[in-house]
């Protein structure tokens, strides 16, 4: 509903407002901007995060299609050799298959536990319930390491180390508990009366949950796969815990080149496989965002609140 | 409902059976969505930490004859050996002033940013950029945007600013970068939704009380972002406090950065240590805890209020 | 659309009770409703008449007691086995189903054939008159458009009882007029059982055949509209029933019917509602409408009540005036010119609309009662 609101065009008149003021003509009553320390600051600060953000992306770009590149501004003679060889050589295929694996396991497994137990979290109060929000908690509060450490233990002992098993069983520590962080609210503003007026339609529970409460989620299930995809994709900590040669996932190879004993591979080989991470990322998110907006989840009724 | 038909009929009074009592505290079939999920953190959470604390008080021999204490021996290691208890020392001074500053800075640009204008979705949208970066990415480019022969330094060398490169990566100042990159995005995109959440009408209400902006910030918008300003702190806090592969790449990890989440790794696959390295693991998750409850204590004089809204 | 072919002779409610952890939300509710009636349970917020609804509808499970249509018990079966239609508060409508989809899924559910489904759906916009809205979904809809979805939604389904959970509370005035001849004009047309629940006496004056006045989860009266606007059994109905001057007095003497009632500035003759002694503290009650203004010219009898115009509010036809007796009781009187504030008028009642009643409710006596239901 809301999100019909968003997306509809914003009547002419705003369109006017945001345009003059943009052009600095400003609305009788309006403050300035231009003049006060405070908005030179906040500008002054975002340029110079942008200068990092952008000098950072554009760095590994530039030098992972550069053939020597030392003292100088920009590399002499431009190739794409770097990439051929860090595809044949960390085996790419494997490492993306791997990462791509691993994330869409954790994806789905995260959903089909962490929605049932969030529904139950945003409807009913039950003895306990407190002590059960705080054991979903507590695996996105505390630090990876902490529990990964002991969980890599385990793994070890159970003879599941450097499986791809233990690489989707660890990052579901994290997913699944955030998976129900999230969602819960998400269900906490759909009416509960919606689903009682179904049950007076005469739907039975099971289809309550099939044609009014399933096409409902789906909004919140999106955009908490999403989040999951891009922590579970970035996650570095966990997976390099219980990961082996077969089955690590992409940013974890790409450390272990950059660590490799004998100071690391050639600079411009993990530059090229940063690119390829980065726009396997990228690709990712924009397709993603075709379904669906992510601040969703926590913007949903502020939005439509404030238009 | 077969149960409460049979024995209910003949009974009109006290036909609240057990299952009806339970039901009214909300323990009725429902719940059992819950039991795969309760099911999953006890095996892959609960089990594996309650077992890494067992874990804790099985040192190894060397450990216990270097350092004695018997069963505590991990545990006498972390608080004596200089080497390992400093690093809660190194993390802490990572981890506080990077949240602190994601937070602070956050919180003028999210005020400001707050009114609507041309472009900010697009502003937001490549916020989220450095969230998909990652840390190694982080890393790899700053070592190459901020090193020795970087384009920053070439910059600053080329207009005279600076006559020697600026040592910006392998030392503290590397990782704070590296921090702040990954961090500020998040603690502003936290904050702007927060900060969405306060009623505008509040402030101007205020305002039509004669408050100014210094007062309105102090008196009404400030207690109401307090909460939110907590959990962000606390949320880029659990980012800093963990960081591990920027600490290695971008930092000095034998020295100003060696961090606690490196000690522990190190004592898991170096040394092979599983006792000491679950002991490392767990003294950080203490003393990031102990933080937090400072925060929270912190929380509870400013708290005045919500932000009335979720997220 | 044809009348509903699953009626039933008699709906009962014996003993309905239900709690919640040891707080009684609803206590012995006892009901008899005949095939085609209009029920109204009435009351302010709190007291049961929503948990009533629920516990009818099977959202909630009882606590005590049985309902039974045609001498079997339903209470045991799920709501959604229960054949009953609901319209809700706040219209609970499918947001992702488009208006035509929402009315059908009730009758999807049932597995009916697709060209019924179909038929029903189009009776049911055209009931409502929504034929043009059909493909909209909810969201683009108003309030008053949104509640005829919902109440088309409900008797599409022709179920053998429509339950009404104040459905017209979140409409603005004039909408809420409209929707109310609405209603009473589908039900005299379908003739379908209905429970309505409001805390709008006018409302339900206006729609039920019969009005079930309740208060803290008990019945205070079962009666046809007429019974309640001219003999509430007790001071909280009357109230309830717009009988805005409610004034604690004393009995000064009984004669059969009538008695002399004092204090306050006031000494009338009233009706005795409630039995009452010579020297008892009762509660008169009198409705604004009852109270005639005689101007201060007329000769001061002993029935008259001397007082001062407070504040004079103008609507429409007559004026809504406070005014204050010599001794500080606070009256409201309609009159039918314009009075100046200041003035000193004089107020006469008819014995027969002045009501005596006894100031506790059956052993619950609440003078608290009296300012908290305002």
């Amino acid at each position: 509903m809301s999100n019909s609101k968003l997306t509809a065009a914003p009547p002419t008149e705003v369109v006017n407002i945001v345009k003059n003021r943009s052009r600095g003509k400003l609305a009788p009553g309006e403050k300035s901007l231009a003049a006060s320390p405070g908005t030179w600051f906040v500008w002054f600060g975002i340029a110079a995060f942008f200068i990092f953000l952008f000098g950072i992306v554009l760095s590994v770009l530039v030098d992972s299609l550069g053939k020597p590149w030392f003292n100088t501004w920009l590399p002499e003679t431009f190739t794409l050799g770097w990439y051929q060889e860090s595809w044949a050589r960390f085996d790419l295929t494997h490492i993306i298959g791997v990462t791509l694996l691993v994330a869409f396991s954790v994806i789905i497994i995260s959903v089909i536990i962490g929605v049932p137990a969030s529904y139950v979290l945003a409807r009913s109060n039950f003895p306990g319930k407190k002590l059960v929000m705080l054991l979903f908690l507590l695996p996105i509060l505390i630090p990876p390491i902490t529990f990964g450490i002991p969980l890599a233990t385990v793994m070890y002992n159970f003879g599941l180390g450097r499986t791809v098993l233990a690489v989707i069983l660890v990052n579901l520590v994290p997913s699944v508990p955030f998976v129900i962080i999230t969602m819960t609210p998400f269900i906490e503003q759909i009416n509960p009366a919606i689903e009682n007026a179904a049950r007076m339609c005469g739907a039975s529970m099971f289809r309550v949950f099939t044609r009014i409460l399933a096409p409902l989620l789906i909004p919140g299930i999106l955009a908490a796969s999403i989040l999951v995809l891009v922590r579970t994709v970035g996650m570095f900590d966990l997976t390099f815990l219980v990961s082996g040669p077969r089955s690590d996932t992409l940013v974890v190879a790409i450390y272990r080149a950059m660590t490799s004993a004998g100071g690391g591979e050639a600079r411009q080989l993990i530059s090229s496989m940063g690119v390829i991470y980065t726009a396997m990322m990228l690709l990712i998110l924009i397709i993603a965002l075709r379904f669906i907006n992510p601040t969703q989840l926590v913007a949903q009724v502020k939005d439509s609140r404030e238009d | 409902m077969m149960t409460s038909a049979t024995h209910t009929g003949s009974r009109a009074r006290g036909s609240a059976s057990l299952r009806h009592r339970l039901a009214e505290r909300g323990v009725d079939t429902k719940l059992l969505l819950l039991v795969p999920a309760i099911v999953f953190a006890l095996l892959l959470f609960v089990y594996p930490f309650a077992y890494g604390i067992g874990l804790t008080f099985q040192p190894l021999a060397a450990t216990q004859e270097q350092w004695g204490g018997g069963f505590f021996a991990n545990y006498v290691a972390f608080f004596k050996d200089a080497f390992i208890f400093d690093s809660v020392w190194i993390t802490l001074r990572l981890a506080l002033p990077a949240a602190l500053f994601n937070v602070l800075v956050s919180i003028p640009i999210a005020f400001k940013l707050r009114s609507k204008f041309r472009g900010k979705r697009m502003l937001q949208t490549l916020l989220v950029l450095p969230i998909t970066l990652g840390t190694v990415l982080t890393a790899q480019g700053l070592l190459i945007f901020a090193g020795r022969q970087g384009w920053l330094n070439r910059f600053l060398l080329e207009n005279g600013i600076i006559d020697q490169p600026l040592q910006l990566v392998n030392n503290y100042l590397g990782v704070m970068l590296s921090l702040i990159i990954s961090g500020f995005p998040f603690a502003y995109l936290l904050i702007s939704s927060y900060l969405s959440g306060i009623d505008p009408s509040l402030e101007a209400a205020a305002k039509t009380l004669g408050a100014n902006w210094k007062q309105r910030f102090r008196r009404i918008t400030l207690p109401l972002l307090a909460p939110g300003l907590a959990t962000t702190f606390i949320l880029t806090f659990v980012l800093a406090f963990s960081v591990f592969p920027s600490a290695r790449l971008v930092g000095d990890a034998s020295g100003e950065t060696r961090v606690l989440a490196l000690m522990a790794y190190r004592a898991f696959s170096e040394q092979l240590d599983y006792s000491m390295a679950s002991t490392i693991a767990i003294m950080m998750g203490v003393v990031e805890l102990i933080v937090i409850a400072f925060v929270f204590l912190g929380r509870s004089f400013l708290y005045k209020g919500s932000t009335g809204g979720k997220g | 659309m044809t009348r509903s072919t699953n009626t039933f002779d008699t709906l009962e409610l014996k003993n309905v009770g239900r709690s919640f952890g040891g707080q009684n939300a609803l206590v012995d509710l006892n009901l008899r409703v005949r095939a085609g009636e209009f029920i109204a349970l009435l009351g302010p917020s709190g007291c049961g008449k929503s948990t009533a609804l629920n516990c009818l509808a099977g959202l909630l499970p009882l606590t005590h007691g049985e309902i039974l249509i045609d001498g079997k018990r339903i209470d045991v079966l799920p709501s959604e086995k229960r054949d009953f239609g609901m319209v809700f508060q706040n219209y609970a409508l499918f947001p992702h189903l488009s208006v035509e989809k929402n009315i059908a899924f009730g009758l999807q559910m049932r597995n009916l054939p697709k060209a019924e489904v179909t038929r029903r759906v189009a009776d049911g916009l055209a009931l409502v008159k929504l034929q043009d809205q059909a493909k909209k979904r909810p969201g683009q809809l108003s309030g008053g458009q949104q509640q005829r979805v919902a109440i088309a939604r409900a008797v599409v389904l022709e179920p053998r009882l429509v339950l009404m959970d104040e459905p017209l509370s979140n409409l603005d005035a004039k909408l809420r007029l409209e929707m109310r001849t609405e209603i009473r004009r589908l039900h005299q047309s379908l003739g379908l059982t209905t429970i309505y629940v409001t805390h709008d006496q006018e409302e339900a004056l206006s729609l039920a055949d019969r009005l079930v006045v309740l208060r803290e989860g008990r019945v205070q009266q079962i009666g046809t509209p007429e019974q309640l606007h001219n003999n509430p059994t007790n001071w909280h109905v009357a109230d309830f029933m717009g009988y805005r001057n409610i004034v604690d007095l004393e009995v000064e003497s009984v004669v059969g019917d009538l008695a002399r009632v004092t204090g306050r500035g006031i000494s009338i003759m009233a009706t005795l509602a409630q039995t009452a002694a010579v020297g008892d503290t009762v509660r008169l009650a009198i409705r604004p409408s009852d109270l005639v203004v005689t101007g201060p010219d007329t000769p001061s009898g002993r029935d008259a009540i001397q007082a001062t115009v407070n504040v004079v509010e103008y609507q429409g036809r007559e004026f809504a005036v406070e005014v204050t007796t010599t001794e500080g009781q606070n009256l409201y009187v309609h009159a039918y010119t314009a009075l100046l504030p200041g003035s000193t008028v004089r107020l006469a009642v008819d014995p027969s609309r002045a009501l005596v009643y006894r100031s506790s409710l059956d052993g619950v006596a609440a003078p608290r009662e009296l300012s908290a239901v305002r």
